[in-house]
């Protein structure tokens, strides 16, 4: 017990302020990949084929692509070759260069869930619209994104929590984050390894756990009865 | 029928609108494409000398074929064990025994919820140190046992949600000529899920390719991994990756049409076309980042009527 305090009086701060990192990294990343994937949904479900083709094109190659991949493409080629600077500070230039590939990654899932909304609305529900004399803009905001919006939510809280695990992996991208920090500790502190891990998976338990329970909880309450 | 509820079938006006639009985004793509091409010209990355190493039978005989070997390797693997896990935890969630029930739930709830990295640097360190096996084969053993935990608890949720997407009648057909509960579960429901399951499985299989690319992070020589080592020796890092991407692109690329094609299948073989379409959905939302958390209104065999 006492190894395991003196482990939080050494670490604490540090963990906790990595943590926030986590945090910080998924928040900026959750606004940005939700638009940038919003925009690719509008594409995918337009009746334009170019856009609904480069849509398709851009969810087939960056959800099969390994996040790691994305991060250390980031840092070594982002950053090594192109001398790509977001800040003339250090961190906060590889902590921006981490956001970006965090967005570009999940993206391509935010769209595939908002698009999955739209397609949980039966084709009944247009022609109804349109059969009432709506055209397609009304159409599509009384009648079809509120349908659509309500489906998506299952599938965009999952895609968050998503991005909460993975900002972890900006560890690739070379910002300092909580794994890195777990690192440390178990090394430093092999004697309470267990705990430290347990300890530092607890913080994402915290988070993510609730956040699953409010998108289910949300989904089936505002859930379209059919 | 169109792949979209927003709009009707165009009339000629709509029709000439389309036209005039889609030229702009082919120009605009055709413009982004030339304006990235002119970027990697400017910085000499579209050099012959850049790009022929990968032509090299060395390259791909040392580097790149040993690392996608390993990464093939601990992804089989962990496919495998997963599958094991999910079973044993699946059935474990399904269990009426409120011990296993419940000692069941909290494995597969905190393993979905905790990042596989975090597993990752915790046994690849933890495993070392306690020289449970030798330091060599630690980042191995890591990737493999990090990623059966995280997709194993996906995976009983796939079973738990199939079984539960089963009609009513089937356990009360089990009941009707004698088996218990659990005979029932394993002979009748988990083997009529596993059909369910099959589309959202072959997408998580997806997610354990792509994540055993976090090896790299542990020093597991992966292809990515090597790739690196590829792109430091010849100072040819873009290429390296955009060839190590192209080839995790293309396998998860192919795993991921045949899920739509098992989909396809397993949705008419039920005789419920009205579904395929809800139900292909809930298989390309499943593989969503690396948490294919599948609660029970969304996983496979959902939205029956």
């Amino acid at each position: 017990m006492d190894a395991y305090l003196s482990l939080w009086e050494t670490y604490g701060p540090q963990m906790l302020s990595t943590f926030w990192t986590n945090i910080q990294l998924t928040f900026w990343a959750a606004i940005a990949s939700v638009t940038l994937g919003g925009f690719l949904a509008l594409m995918r479900i337009s009746p334009i084929p170019s856009l609904r083709w480069f849509g398709t094109a851009y969810v087939n190659i960056f959800r099969n692509t390994p996040l790691t991949i994305i991060m250390t493409f980031g840092v070594l080629v982002l950053f090594g070759v192109f001398q790509v600077q977001l800040a003339s500070d250090f961190n906060l230039n590889f902590f921006r260069i981490a956001i970006i590939g965090l967005t570009i990654y999940h993206a391509a899932f935010f769209c595939e869930a908002i698009r999955s909304g739209v397609n949980t609305v039966p084709l009944g529900q247009a022609e109804a619209a349109r059969a009432i004399g709506l055209s397609f803009l009304p159409a599509a905001r009384h009648v079809i994104l509120p349908q659509a919006l309500r489906g998506a939510i299952a599938p965009m809280g999952n895609t968050l929590i998503a991005l909460i695990k993975n900002s972890t992996v900006a560890t690739a991208g070379s910002v300092a984050e909580i794994s890195g920090t777990m690192k440390t500790m178990i090394e430093f502190r092999p004697d309470v390894g267990i705990l430290v891990f347990l300890t530092v998976a607890a913080f994402f338990v915290i988070v993510v756990i609730p956040i699953g329970l409010l998108s289910t909880y949300l989904s089936k309450k505002l859930a379209v009865a059919r | 029928m169109s792949s979209s509820v927003l709009f009707d079938e165009p009339g000629p006006k709509a029709r000439r609108r389309i036209l005039i639009l889609n030229i702009i985004g082919i120009i605009a793509f055709v413009a982004l494409m030339g304006w990235v091409l002119m970027v990697l010209n400017d910085f000499g990355q579209l050099a012959p000398a850049k790009w022929l190493p990968f032509t090299d039978s060395s390259t791909w005989q040392n580097y790149l074929l040993p690392g996608l070997m390993n990464t093939l390797k601990s992804a089989a693997i962990a496919v495998v064990t997963s599958l094991v896990f999910g079973m044993i935890f699946g059935m474990g969630r399904l269990a009426q025994n409120k011990l296993i029930n419940g000692i069941s739930s909290v494995v597969v709830e905190f393993f979905r919820a905790v990042p596989v990295l975090l597993m990752m640097i915790f046994f690849w360190i933890f495993l070392g140190r306690m020289g449970v096996v030798s330091p060599d084969d630690a980042p191995f053993v890591a990737v493999v046992v990090s990623l059966t935990l995280y997709n194993g608890s996906v995976v009983a949720e796939l079973v738990r949600s199939g079984v539960h997407g089963l009609p009513k009648g089937q356990r009360e057909a089990g009941t009707a000529i004698g088996l218990t509960r659990g005979q029932s579960l394993r002979i009748i429901e988990v083997p009529q899920a596993l059909v369910a399951m099959m589309p959202a499985l072959l997408s998580q299989f997806v997610v354990i390719l792509k994540d055993s690319a976090l090896g790299q992070i542990i020093n597991y020589n992966e292809l990515l991994f090597n790739a690196k080592l590829v792109g430091t020796a010849n100072a040819n890092v873009f290429q390296a990756l955009v060839v190590a991407a192209v080839i995790f692109i293309l396998i998860n690329f192919a795993l991921t049409s045949l899920a739509q094609t098992v989909q396809t299948r397993v949705a008419r073989r039920r005789g419920n076309a009205a579904a395929t379409e809800d139900d292909e959905d809930a298989a390309e939302a499943a593989p969503v980042g690396t948490t294919a958390t599948i609660d029970a209104d969304q996983g496979p065999g959902s939205g029956k009527q």
